[in-house]
């Protein structure tokens, strides 16, 4: 089952054209990372999807319901946390929690004094003395504690600690084991390795990759570490091989998948003393992707 | 120790550069402030005997309590009543400057992060602090010296240089004070809106003691920097002390500040935080009460102040027939109407400029929504389950309620205490629908308030303006002799003065049809555009 949908959506700001025909999915039980540097578009796309933010072009649905017309009975289903929290000054964390779970329709008490205590937040302190992680903390727990069927998380751990990101990860599994369905965005790649399912990459206001990691990691091919005993000619003007660089006395480089055979078959002609390889990891197809629509290279896509 | 002032000229010139416009346009207002008062107060009194008239009713305990005691009334020259009208007012606005200036360049830099990062600079411990004081004494000085050559130089009769001199000095010497002091603040409380509150406050019971102690005790009048700096009397006595007091009494405050800047640490504050709730009440459970809650201590404040407005105009209530006997102006502004008494013919006057008053408050909390916007805390409200329609009109019934509750309240302080000094009494419900025949005009600029958000909320401001206009226009429209057109140009010109004119139900009802029809579409523009942060 589809949870959100988006098709061709686009949203221009005057001349300048943040989104450009974005087209998601998110299917039900599913984590759904959204990964992309600062002024993607990422934060933009969630913000319509919130209803925040009328589009300009293009459809986009939660639980197949229009956002825009009908954002009042989708927010009683979804549970948002923007990326830069401003919270009211002269009202506490407490209220402030309290508050959000009343605006959505009713929340567990139990379960919200059980999150209080695991973020580690002093509900008692005004908002204006807390630090960014705490104003984080205060959100994310208004989130959790609602019981929502779709989570959306604008960088939810910027400025929390590692000890709480993983309690944020916690949840997020404990969310995805009742099979609720999280939408993700964050350019801390590792984090999005670890929790979601699928993943899109966008890029100026279009999705220039979606898929799971493992079909992701196909397209992009192994990360090579070769030494020979003789040296390689031609090595970076071979098919399928990217980025190659000195190192350690020998040669790094991407290989696509399917020219992995040919690119072996001819290095091993010239002595192999070590090779190594290893799957990228999410930072190196991102960058990769990055590099080549930055300088129009192509390929692999 | 030199260290402790590092760089303390580098941060001055700072402070100056963040406040190039501010600073200035302060500065200003307080010398037009002050020059408009010598020009206006020698053109609207014919003579010497007409100024006498005015002294004689400002001989009542309502009157010194608002502007002190009495002095010069022999020779009552328009320096002497500038003197005495515009002293401590302007002296208590001045102050009001100081404590905004200084708490922004205080603990709101420190509380917004900005001052941490001077700090790891190599730049001396109490640089930042010496260099707020520095720029505010030059800037009081400044003000005290340009107010007085500008005054002096109108050359009004009874306006000397000696005189206008001290009359700025004194505005500058109690800025300093209250400079001084709000650096106290700044170290005593953690945050800035502390700081700020509690300047503020003790500018409010500073200006209280003088008030009760100017009609019953002097010595407790003279323990206010407010009280003995009206001892100053310019144009009369032309005493220096005061001043020389004022100033060392800031000499004495910023010494203390900067000392206890240097021994506590960044952050902190000597006054104890005390634990909030750790859960909402169960009024903050919507998009209203949470406006509510937001704008609870504003609101509360401006109930009080407008109901203390409307009490002093009713203390004077029964000086009115004095006080139109000797002055002609005043019989120009009020039409003469056959069959009522003055006091009937004041009221509809004071009840346009108190309802003009009551209408900031209620625009306010209308554009508080465009606020919450920009500040991107409107999301987290329209991101759960709450339309936008919902939040509007929370904002709207809260604007709405404190209208009626603010005309209610100028109405009944006029009418009680008017009636109270008047001998032959007037039903207090003339008095409170004089007031409250206003609120179909409240609820128009609620309406065109409400019109900017939803479709030009970076314009909101004009609001503001076009209340001025409204004020002006209602205030001194009869004086200047403009013509009938003008005032309808503004909701208020189109209400009936109560109790001088029958009631015409049909305009008051057009009025708040157009005010509903700008709401409705305000609202509908704010459903459907982007929110903006």
């Amino acid at each position: 089952m589809t949870v959100v949908k988006t098709q061709g959506l686009s949203k221009n700001f005057g001349d300048f054209k943040a989104l450009d025909g974005v087209d998601i999915e998110v299917k039900a039980g599913e984590v759904f990372g959204f990964i992309g540097p600062n002024g993607s578009g990422k934060s933009t796309t969630l913000r319509v999807l919130l209803g925040i933010l009328k589009a300009s072009e293009g459809s986009a649905e939660i639980f197949g319901k229009d956002v825009w017309k009908d954002a009042v009975d989708i927010h009683k289903r979804v549970a948002y946390v923007p990326g830069d929290v401003n919270l009211w000054p002269n009202l506490t964390g407490g209220e402030v929690i309290d508050l959000f779970g009343r605006l959505r329709g009713g929340f567990d008490k139990g379960r919200r004094d059980e999150l209080i205590a695991r973020f580690g937040l002093d509900p008692s302190k005004k908002c204006r003395t807390y630090s960014k992680g705490n104003r984080q903390k205060v959100v994310l727990i208004a989130a959790f504690s609602a019981d929502a069927d779709l989570y959306v998380f604008d960088e939810p751990t910027s400025g929390l600690d590692p000890l709480m990101e993983r309690v944020f990860s916690e949840y997020v599994y404990e969310a995805k084991a009742q099979g609720k369905s999280i939408v993700l965005s964050s350019h801390i790649l590792s984090e999005v390795e670890k929790l979601c399912d699928r993943v899109a990459i966008i890029r100026k206001g279009r999705i220039i990759e979606t898929g799971t990691l493992k079909e992701m990691r196909h397209l992009t091919g192994s990360l090579m570490f070769i030494e020979t005993h003789k040296p390689v000619p031609e090595l970076s003007e071979m098919p399928g091989v990217h980025r190659v660089e000195a190192f350690d006395g020998g040669w790094s480089f991407q290989v696509d998948s399917d020219e992995l055979d040919a690119v072996v078959r001819y290095l091993s002609t010239f002595g192999i003393k070590r090779m190594e390889s290893r799957p990228p990891t999410l930072e190196d197809l991102f960058i990769r992707h990055y590099e080549e629509t930055e300088t129009g290279a192509g390929g692999g896509v | 120790m030199s260290q402790l002032f590092d760089h303390t000229w580098s941060l001055m010139r700072f402070v100056l550069r963040r406040d190039r416009i501010r600073l200035p346009v302060w500065i200003l207002s307080f010398i037009l402030a002050s020059v408009g008062a010598v020009v206006a107060f020698d053109n609207l009194y014919g003579d010497q005997a007409e100024r006498e008239a005015i002294a004689e009713t400002m001989e009542n305990p309502a009157m010194i309590a608002m502007v002190g005691p009495n002095y010069g009334v022999d020779d009552y020259t328009t320096g002497a009543m500038t003197a005495h009208e515009m002293l401590v007012m302007t002296a208590a606005i001045v102050a009001l400057m100081n404590i905004l200036l200084v708490s922004r360049h205080s603990r709101g830099d420190e509380e917004e992060g900005r001052l941490e990062l001077v700090r790891a600079l190599p730049v001396g411990q109490l640089s930042s602090l010496s260099a707020v004081l520095l720029v505010l004494t030059g800037a009081n000085v400044l003000l005290g010296v340009l107010t007085g050559v500008s005054m002096a130089a109108l050359q009004a009769e009874g306006v000397g240089l000696h005189g206008s001199l001290l009359y700025g000095a004194a505005l500058g010497a109690t800025g300093l004070v209250f400079a001084g002091l709000t650096a106290v603040f700044a170290q005593l409380s953690q945050n800035a809106r502390g700081t700020t509150g509690l300047s503020i406050a003790a500018l409010l019971l500073f200006y209280m003691i003088r008030a009760i102690g100017d009609v019953v005790s002097e010595p407790l009048a003279l323990s206010s920097p407010l009280g003995w700096i009206l001892r100053a009397k310019p144009f009369v006595e032309n005493t220096w002390w005061p001043v020389l007091l004022s100033v060392g009494v800031a000499v004495a405050l910023s010494a203390l500040a900067l000392y206890l800047n240097a021994i506590r640490d960044h952050d902190s504050g000597f006054l104890p935080t005390r634990a909030g709730r750790t859960e909402a009440s169960a009024t903050l459970r919507g998009p209203f009460g949470l406006a509510w809650r937001l704008q609870r201590t504003g609101l509360i404040a401006w109930s009080v102040a407008l109901f203390i407005l409307g009490v002093s105009y009713g203390s004077v209530l029964g000086e009115i027939e004095r006080f139109f006997e000797g002055i002609d102006i005043f019989q120009q502004m009020i039409v003469e109407q056959q069959g009522f008494s003055l006091i009937e013919l004041f009221i509809p006057v004071l009840s346009s400029v108190m309802a003009i008053l009551a209408s900031i408050p209620a625009i306010m909390v209308m554009l508080k929504v465009k606020t919450e916007e920009k500040n991107g805390r409107l999301e987290h409200v329209v991101g759960r389950a709450v339309s936008r329609w919902r939040v509007t009109f929370s904002y709207w019934l809260l604007a709405v309620l404190t209208a009626t509750v603010m005309l209610l309240l100028t109405g009944l302080g006029l009418g009680l205490l008017g009636n109270a000094m008047l001998e032959e009494t007037i039903p207090l419900g003339t008095y409170v629908g004089a007031s409250f025949v206003y609120l179909p005009a409240i609820l128009f600029m609620i309406g065109v308030s409400l019109l900017f958000i939803g479709f030009l909320p970076s314009w909101a401001s004009i609001v503001w303006l076009y209340l001025g206009f409204s004020f002006f226009v209602v205030y001194l429209g009869e004086l200047l002799q403009l013509p009938d057109w003008v005032g309808k140009l503004t909701p208020y010109g189109h209400i009936p003065s109560i109790p001088l004119e029958e009631v015409d139900y049909g305009v008051l009802a057009l009025l708040l049809g157009i005010a509903v029809i700008l709401s409705v579409m305000g609202a509908a523009g704010f459903r459907s555009r982007d929110l903006k942060t």
